[in-house]
């Protein structure tokens, strides 16, 4: 079975032969200018900037838009609401209630830059091994027992993920349908539980491994992080377009 | 109940990133070298328990247990629920980058509120006692967690009121389903492991 984090990517594209630090740094970087601005067309830039950058992840197109579009599910009432509740100059009404066109363009503007910088970040660092996103979190200063923990948490996610299902086979097998009742949410109740004791079961017996093998808590480094040209050019060129993109902001502000 | 990129205002954003960091700080102090295996396999279990979809009448709604967390991991709840919710943003889009610290604390410190109410209920001889002690924490921090969420909406401007309470009355029969589920989950890992939460409390194991 696939790492439930595993990303679908060929070895062989752009952006995998950067540096993950700079890829890291490239992200925040495109979530602060893309916060930042607000002008619409801008933001419809980034948006497209974003997209671009999947391009060259070699993330499959498909399933990096549908998970993005998920993440439109969760604030589709945030949005579907804004219009109807900023003041404004009325652009239509419905059920006797009127939508600004302010409204309209807040709502529009929370969608373009939420989209922007979720596809940037699967993009630039979804794209990485998951292992590889902690050690260079870790070569960036993040501290080592957050970045143990969140190795552990990597991990261990498909290992209980496994568990999990094993125990909803187990329960499916005794003729248990999920439906709304107190039943099944005892039930559920159970299966967390269980699923609780066995992780705290396995994390004795890997910290019994670790001890036995000397661990001191730190991070072998694995592989040799360098900064190389080819990081150069790519800070240059997203540098390049981030400038752009605040330029942009700032003319379109001051017309 | 993730925020995205561009809806709250930027004080609301830094000090959300500000609060984090700390409550990010104090609990991996709170969490020894020898506690780091416990912490990270719990945090990918609560991960895991995250993409569950329970039912609820014709729709489903996917479990937090952010209370549940917080009774087993108390402060070190706070990197552990971080590392979940940057795993999340990284590798599945939900949420966003810059709320990150925002999400973070709306998720974590009902936790941590939890684990100071109702944890000493938790560890109580009786198995149902702790069990409606648990629920208690489960519900309460469902409930915790909308009212920051639509707090943080709030304070980012008028315009977000109706959302704002929208987003806490459509949680609260996500409470109650957390509230249940907590209780059962504690009242099974009372039979099948009772020293668990003393297991758990700081001592190396």
């Amino acid at each position: 079975m696939d790492h439930l984090l595993s990303p679908a990517v060929p070895r062989q594209s752009a952006l995998c032969a950067i540096d993950p630090r700079a890829r890291i740094l490239g992200a925040c970087a495109f979530a602060l200018v893309t916060v930042a601005c607000g002008q619409t067309p801008v933001l419809i830039a980034a948006l497209g900037m974003a997209g671009g950058l999947m391009a060259l992840s070699g993330l499959a197109a498909g399933p990096t838009l549908r998970r993005m579009a998920a993440m439109d599910g969760f604030i589709v009432v945030l949005i579907a609401l804004l219009p109807f509740t900023v003041p404004g100059d009325p652009a239509f009404a419905l059920w006797g209630l009127t939508a600004s066109w302010q409204g309209l363009r807040q709502a529009l503007e929370i969608l373009l830059t939420a989209n922007a910088v979720v596809l940037a970040l699967m993009a630039l660092v979804g794209g990485m091994e998951p292992v590889t996103l902690g050690h260079a979190l870790f070569r960036l200063g993040v501290p080592a027992k957050l970045v143990h923990l969140m190795m552990f948490t990597i991990r261990y996610i498909e290992v209980l993920r496994a568990e999990y299902l094993r125990l909803s086979r187990a329960m499916a097998a005794r003729a248990f349908r999920p439906r709304t009742g107190w039943h099944t949410y005892r039930s559920y109740g159970y299966l967390v539980g269980m699923v609780l004791v066995r992780a705290v079961d396995r994390s004795e017996r890997v910290l019994g491994a670790m001890k036995c093998r000397g661990f001191a808590g730190h991070i072998p480094v694995l592989d040799m992080l360098a900064y190389g040209p080819r990081d150069a050019i790519f800070a240059a060129l997203l540098g390049a377009a981030l400038a752009a993109l605040c330029l942009a902001e700032a003319a379109h502000a001051a017309f | 109940m993730h925020i995205v990129d561009g809806a709250l205002a930027n004080p609301v954003v830094i000090g959300g990133a500000l609060v984090a960091a700390g409550g990010i700080a104090l609990g991996l102090r709170h969490l020894p070298l020898e506690r780091i295996p416990a912490a990270g396999v719990l945090s990918a279990a609560f991960f895991v328990a995250s993409l569950v979809h329970v039912p609820i009448g014709p729709s489903s709604v996917h479990l937090i247990l952010n209370g549940l967390a917080g009774l087993m991991l108390g402060w070190a709840a706070f990197p552990a629920l971080f590392v979940g919710l940057l795993l999340q943003a990284v590798f599945f889009g939900f949420g966003g980058l810059t709320v990150l610290g925002v999400n973070t604390v709306n998720i974590a410190l009902p936790a941590v509120i939890v684990h100071y109410l109702c944890r000493p209920g938790v560890t109580r001889a009786s198995a149902p006692v702790a069990a409606i002690w648990a629920g208690v924490g489960g519900a309460l921090s469902i409930a915790l967690t909308t009212a920051l969420v639509a707090g943080a909406l709030r304070l980012s401007g008028e315009q977000f009121i109706p959302a704002a309470k929208l987003v806490f009355f459509a949680h609260i029969p996500v409470m109650v389903i957390e509230g249940l589920l907590a209780a059962a989950a504690v009242y099974l890992i009372r039979q099948v492991k009772p020293d668990l939460f003393d297991s758990l409390k700081g001592a190396p194991a």
